[in-house]
């Protein structure tokens, strides 16, 4: 019998098998009580092994009978950028204020693309962050700073 | 007549000029901010309730209600449209909605989702009104061990929501729940999962999940081929549906219409589990069962009728018990109790002209809502259709900025970051996001009435099976899980046996 191995398969089954016992094994630092009286840990630790248990199922069925699905490639610069640009605002918002890090946050998503060039992006970076001052800060009376303590103003 | 009655004083307290003009602004603001991408009805409605406490209570109410109603139809637009749903009922109107649009089919969508939130808004409306009493009481039966089983079901329900397979559905609604253990553990107060970090205490903001599960993981993979991507908002053209679509609706607005109202009532995620139940229902029951997750306006029409319906019926336990069904109704017991009105059975009585103006308000704004959006659906779509260049930077910004005004919580905007990156993981796996963002959702309801059901019961089990209710739909649970688990094994296995031959 010729066996249909799925990389996908194994590998989504191993991040479950992953995260599933990551959940376990955390929760075993907390109080698990009885079942009378289930402590914080209890729920977590059943259900992070209910899905190690179905992860490890996946993995198997992975190697024996997978699904056909490709994985296709990956766009890094996308994720790089996308992830650096969120977590840039998160970080930034309360320290620089809300006109630049929109502005430099919008700028880094813009050159996710690989098709963008740098003026266009400048341009969509500056009308994005007029937008969403206009619309979030006038309009909807969002209390953020526009300018920040970083800036010294 | 009692009823008719009521009914009287509702709409002459809702028929004033100045209650119907707010209503009308705050369906047109909340449909404006509701499709804005990322941005749900419970984000819309936070963000614009300190508008509306400059009225009186009945004014400002119907306001919020207008707003309530134009951020879910707005929500359902950017579903639709873009497929970055605002919230998990949402969800499941972007399985179909955006696959027609994919398909130059976004106006029978668009059109779907009005007039069967439409329908059922006016349905649910009068059921609201007649049996608001006799309804709140079946909910008052409903003890933990039922409404276990009942979150139960509802996930189990959820795999027909996934294509692949249902073991992987059944890993990601795991998943969702052990998220949704994150932060403070309700009963004893514990930090679980926080890290030290005191921003977690709080658990995950379920708007970070939805829009890194579906916002950032939908942008990734558009930018996996840049050259081969379809138009992301397709012109909108013959919004009126085909004289084919209009007879494949009705079934569905008929039926998501009941299983809202019905669902609605019950405090916790009646409206999600409405329209995920609606959306499975009609996915079983249909004869173009492949059509489904492939453009089938059945899979639009009733869980947005569901959904729509759900949201009215889920103000009776909030106007009768004082429980909030959802958390945009927690945002109503606050502006409740802003105006010196503690929601609860008492307001029937003793406030009713606001009970009955409130009732009858809701049916005029889902005609305004009607009246405001097929016209202007035009408008919502110019403010989509933005080169994919400008939109999905927007989508990310606007984003980042609507989670972190909910609670300016960095972790909020980290998380969707996350949550991007292992959504798109999972899905480029073959695993659907639907049934992990609703184990997200149902998952504390579930662990805290396995709980309470246990604590009840003195720590004897057996309480789920010797209740009426909660067993009987425990073997529901149980049946669909055989049902959906089996197809798989058993086409596995003809699949086998015919290579050996």
């Amino acid at each position: 019998m010729e066996r249909r191995r799925s990389v996908p398969d194994v590998i989504a089954g191993a991040l479950f098998v992953v995260i599933g016992g990551a959940f376990a094994v955390g929760s075993l630092s907390y109080s698990l009580g009885t079942p009378l009286r289930m402590g914080p840990g209890y729920f977590p630790l059943a259900v992070g092994v209910i899905m190690a248990a179905l992860g490890l199922a996946i993995v198997v069925k992975g190697l024996v009978a997978g699904e056909d699905i490709t994985f296709g490639a990956i766009p890094w610069r996308a994720v790089a950028a996308i992830v650096v640009a969120v977590v840039f605002f998160g970080f930034t918002v309360r320290r620089l204020g809300f006109v630049p890090t929109s502005f430099v946050a919008a700028f880094l998503t813009t050159l996710a693309s690989t098709r963008v060039r740098l003026l266009t992006a400048l341009a969509v970076a500056a009308g994005l962050t007029l937008a969403a001052t206009l619309i979030f800060v006038v309009g909807l009376q969002l209390r953020i700073p526009l300018w920040g303590p970083w800036l010294g103003l | 007549m009692d009823l008719l009655d009521n009914l009287a004083l509702g709409f002459s307290t809702a028929f004033l000029v100045q209650n119907v003009l707010y209503c009308f602004v705050g369906v047109l603001l909340g449909t404006a901010v509701g499709v804005l991408p990322g941005i749900g009805p419970t984000a819309t409605v936070a963000m614009l309730l300190p508008i509306t406490f400059s009225f009186e209570p009945v004014t400002a109410l119907i306001m919020l209600a207008g707003i309530y109603y134009g951020a879910q139809y707005g929500g359902s637009t950017t579903a639709i449209l873009i497929n970055l749903p605002g919230e998990s009922s949402a969800a499941v109107t972007a399985l179909d909605g955006h696959e027609m649009a994919r398909q130059g089919r976004a106006g029978p969508a668009l059109a779907a989702a009005a007039i069967g939130s439409f329908i059922a808004g006016t349905v649910a409306t009068v059921v609201l009104a007649v049996a608001a009493p006799p309804l709140a009481e079946v909910a008052l039966k409903f003890g933990p061990a039922e409404y276990f089983s009942l979150v139960l079901l509802g996930l189990v329900v959820s795999i027909a929501l996934a294509r692949g397979s249902a073991l992987k559905a059944l890993a990601m609604i795991a998943l969702g729940i052990l998220f949704g253990t994150v932060g403070q553990d309700i009963y004893t107060g514990a930090p679980r999962f926080v890290f030290d970090q005191r921003e977690l205490y709080g658990g995950i903001d379920f708007v970070s999940v939805a829009v890194g599960m579906f916002g950032v993981a939908e942008i990734l993979r558009n930018l996996e081929n840049e050259h081969t991507r379809t138009a992301i908002v397709s012109k909108v053209k013959n919004l009126w549906p085909t004289a084919e679509d209009r007879r494949r609706i009705i079934g569905p607005i008929a039926r998501g219409t009941g299983l809202g109202s019905a669902l609605g009532v019950l405090p916790g995620g009646g409206h999600v589990l409405a329209s995920f139940t609606s959306y499975a229902v009609e996915k079983r029951i249909s004869k173009r069962k492949q059509e489904f997750g492939r453009g089938a306006i059945e899979g639009v029409a009733g869980p947005e009728s569901a959904n729509n319906a759900a949201a009215q019926t889920s103000f009776i336990p909030l106007l009768t018990l004082g429980l909030p069904a959802h958390p945009v109704m927690a945002l109503m017991v606050g502006a409740f109790i802003v105006h010196g009105i503690t929601p609860g059975p008492n307001v029937i009585n003793d406030e009713p002209a606001l009970f009955w103006g409130l009732i009858a308000s809701m049916w005029i704004g889902n005609v305004l809502l009607v009246l405001l959006n097929l016209p202007l659906i035009g408008m919502w779509v110019r403010m989509l259709r933005i080169p994919y260049a400008v939109l999905f930077p927007m989508i990310i910004l606007f984003a980042a900025i609507g989670t972190y005004s909910l609670s300016f919580n960095a972790f909020d905007v980290y998380a969707i970051a996350f949550f991007g990156i292992l959504g798109y993981v999972l899905i480029k796996c073959g695993c659907e996001p639907a049934p992990l963002l609703l184990g997200f959702v149902l998952g504390p309801l579930l662990e805290e009435n396995l709980r309470r059901a246990l604590i009840i019961s003195r720590g004897d089990a057996t309480v789920f099976f010797t209740r009426p209710i909660s067993v009987a739909l425990l073997i529901v649970a149980v049946l669909f899980l055989v049902v959906s688990v089996l197809p798989t094994i058993s086409r596995r296995r003809e699949e086998v046996f015919a290579e050996d031959d």
